[in-house]
């Protein structure tokens, strides 16, 4: 009999991860959209941990947070230690996750053609309510797209995960981390069982997310 | 309502200059792609900023390099009509009017309907952009504009995107909207006669520079310097120089002109001639300005016939002749004589 807790943490973690990445992903990418110096810069720092190995981002995310940091002493004044701790696990999910939300939207953000920006701009429409009816609305596709490419990233999240989190079971052990424990075990058996459950989610969110927007280009 | 623009823009291949004054008129910025006039209608709308200079409207500062003001686009109540109309895509037509419109409930209803009714899109109200057709798109555009607070109207190319009969019946439209508009109106065009039909007066930008500013019927009979008549549409200009007191010899047409002494007195440093295809006359014989002409070539347009002549016995440059095709037909077998009239002639010092 299998036992559910991966699972439970991996979607746990997943759904809490993703939503970080998602606000934070949109704003950055508008920051991102609206800055004129710095650009180039700023957009390689945010997109950096989708072309790192995830084990460096661990390794990174550890030296950052580990109580001889300067964040982790100064969290634990308040006695929060994150290193093999879920949050560890969510934060692991979000920088790993966060330049598929970053880059989606950014592009939606700029295939919107300029003129109709300024076009509202002109007609005194401010930059609150452009970003809120015009922005966002006309970027939906994208965002939905990056939304859905963002959380199964983060369902799968292994390497940052295991170095800043840890592998405990129950805790911090989500199925990828538990396919990497089980192959240890020799247990072939659970391992087969996890990949197969997480390749199967995979394949259901990015169909249902092809469907959705097949149907909304149609309806346009 | 005016207008008051003093810019300095330094761009990549040349420096933006525009220094002109609009008052409750319709000033046209008539000049070749890429010379600075659509970059001049977005400093003032606050879409790009100047290096320096400043822009009045209506006694406000929009725009004061030297007292540091930089209004943002949204407090300058500036109309831009853009080339593309940028209708805000996922709103209905009645919803794009609503969304900028100011005042209560009732009033930006009352502003939609009014508008919607003037520019016969009734009916239209819960159509999205993309339904519609280009020429109602910018007729929504209008409306939209029309609703908002605009107490200026900036027109980029308004037709450039549209096919020839849609775009007669939209100038005649545009036409309505300005007579009727209290505000000043900027329009950009590359379009000579959209501009002389248009325009209450005429700035002819080039590289970046306004080489002449006047009034339509002023500037195009005398636009002053090469490039300006080039613009406002002149097919035939040439070389001069004085040969004698009242004589312009035309270099490249090879043809000494006579224009008399006192013109010899005010323009002593012409440089260049031009006359304007339609303004050459035909004659049986030769006399003052009429010289014996060789067809070189016959270009039937629509309604006309375009033909290149050049002064006969010579390889001069050849010249462009318009005429009737009645007429043409009527004296194409037979010697041509063109008579140059003296005041057809655009002299120019640069």
């Amino acid at each position: 009999m299998l036992e559910w807790a991966p699972l439970v943490v991996t979607l746990k973690t997943a759904v809490a991860a993703t939503v970080f990445t998602f606000f934070l992903g949109i704003g950055l990418a508008y920051a991102v959209v609206r800055m004129h110096r710095g650009k180039g810069l700023a957009d390689a720092v945010i997109t950096l941990p989708m072309v790192l190995p995830p084990t460096v981002v661990g390794f990174f995310l550890l030296l950052a947070f580990g109580k001889r940091s300067a964040i982790g002493r100064f969290l634990l004044q308040f006695d929060v230690t994150l290193v093999f701790t879920w949050k560890a696990a969510v934060i692991a999910a979000v920088v790993v996750s966060l330049p598929l939300m970053y880059r989606t939207a950014r592009g939606a953000f700029e295939q919107l053609d300029r003129n109709i920006i300024y076009a509202a701009r002109t007609l005194g429409v401010s930059e609150w309510r452009i970003f809120w009816h015009i922005l966002l609305p006309n970027a939906r596709h994208g965002i939905l797209a990056g939304l859905v490419l963002s959380f199964t990233r983060a369902l799968g999240e292994f390497g940052a995960t295991i170095m800043f989190a840890g592998n405990i079971p129950g805790v911090t052990q989500t199925m990828s981390t538990a396919i990497y424990a089980a192959v240890q075990a020799n247990d072939y058996d659970l391992a087969f069982q996890w990949a197969l459950l997480l390749v199967l989610f995979s394949l259901v969110f990015v169909v249902a997310m092809n469907v959705w927007s097949g149907r909304l280009a149609r309806a346009n | 309502m005016e207008l008051v623009v003093s810019i300095r823009k330094k761009l990549r291949d040349f420096v933006l200059e525009a220094e002109f004054e609009v008052h409750d008129e319709v000033l046209a910025l008539l000049g070749a792609s890429g010379c600075g006039k659509s970059m001049t209608l977005k400093c003032i709308a606050g879409i790009e900023r100047p290096d320096e200079g400043r822009i009045l409207l209506n006694g406000r500062t929009l725009f004061d390099s030297e007292k540091g003001i930089d209004q943002s686009p949204q407090l300058r109540k500036v109309g831009y009509l853009f080339q593309n109309y940028a209708l805000f895509p996922n709103m209905t037509i009645a919803d794009n009017i609503l969304f900028v419109a100011k005042g209560t409930r009732q009033e930006k209803e009352r502003k939609m309907r009014e508008n919607l009714a003037r520019f016969g899109l009734s009916g239209l109200e819960h159509a999205y952009p993309s339904e519609l057709s280009g020429g109602q798109q910018q007729r929504a555009a209008f409306a939209r504009i029309l609703s908002s607070e605009a107490e200026l109207l900036l027109l980029d190319e308004p037709f450039s995107a549209l096919d020839s009969y849609l775009r007669w019946q939209l100038e005649l439209e545009l036409m309505e909207v300005l007579k009727s508009y209290e505000g000043t109106a900027l329009l950009v065009s590359h379009d000579r006669n959209e501009v002389y039909r248009l325009a209450n007066r005429v700035a002819v930008m080039n590289h970046g520079g306004i080489e002449a500013i006047d009034g339509k019927e002023r500037l195009f009979r005398n636009p002053g310097t090469l490039a300006a008549t080039l613009l406002t549409g002149c097919k035939n200009v040439s070389s001069a120089h004085w040969e004698g007191e009242g004589v312009l010899f035309a270099d490249e047409w090879e043809i000494p002109l006579h224009v008399g002494k006192e013109i010899f007195d005010e323009k002593s440093g012409v440089r260049y001639v031009g006359l304007r295809a339609h303004f050459l006359e035909y004659r049986e014989e030769a006399g003052e300005n009429t010289f014996p002409m060789e067809v070189v070539q016959v270009i039937e347009d629509t309604f006309s016939y375009l033909v290149m002549v050049r002064r006969k016995g010579t390889q001069a440059k050849p010249i462009r002749w318009e005429l009737d095709k009645k007429e043409w037909q009527s004296i194409c077998n037979g010697e041509i004589h063109l008579h140059f009239p003296a005041v057809h002639l655009i002299l120019l010092e640069r």
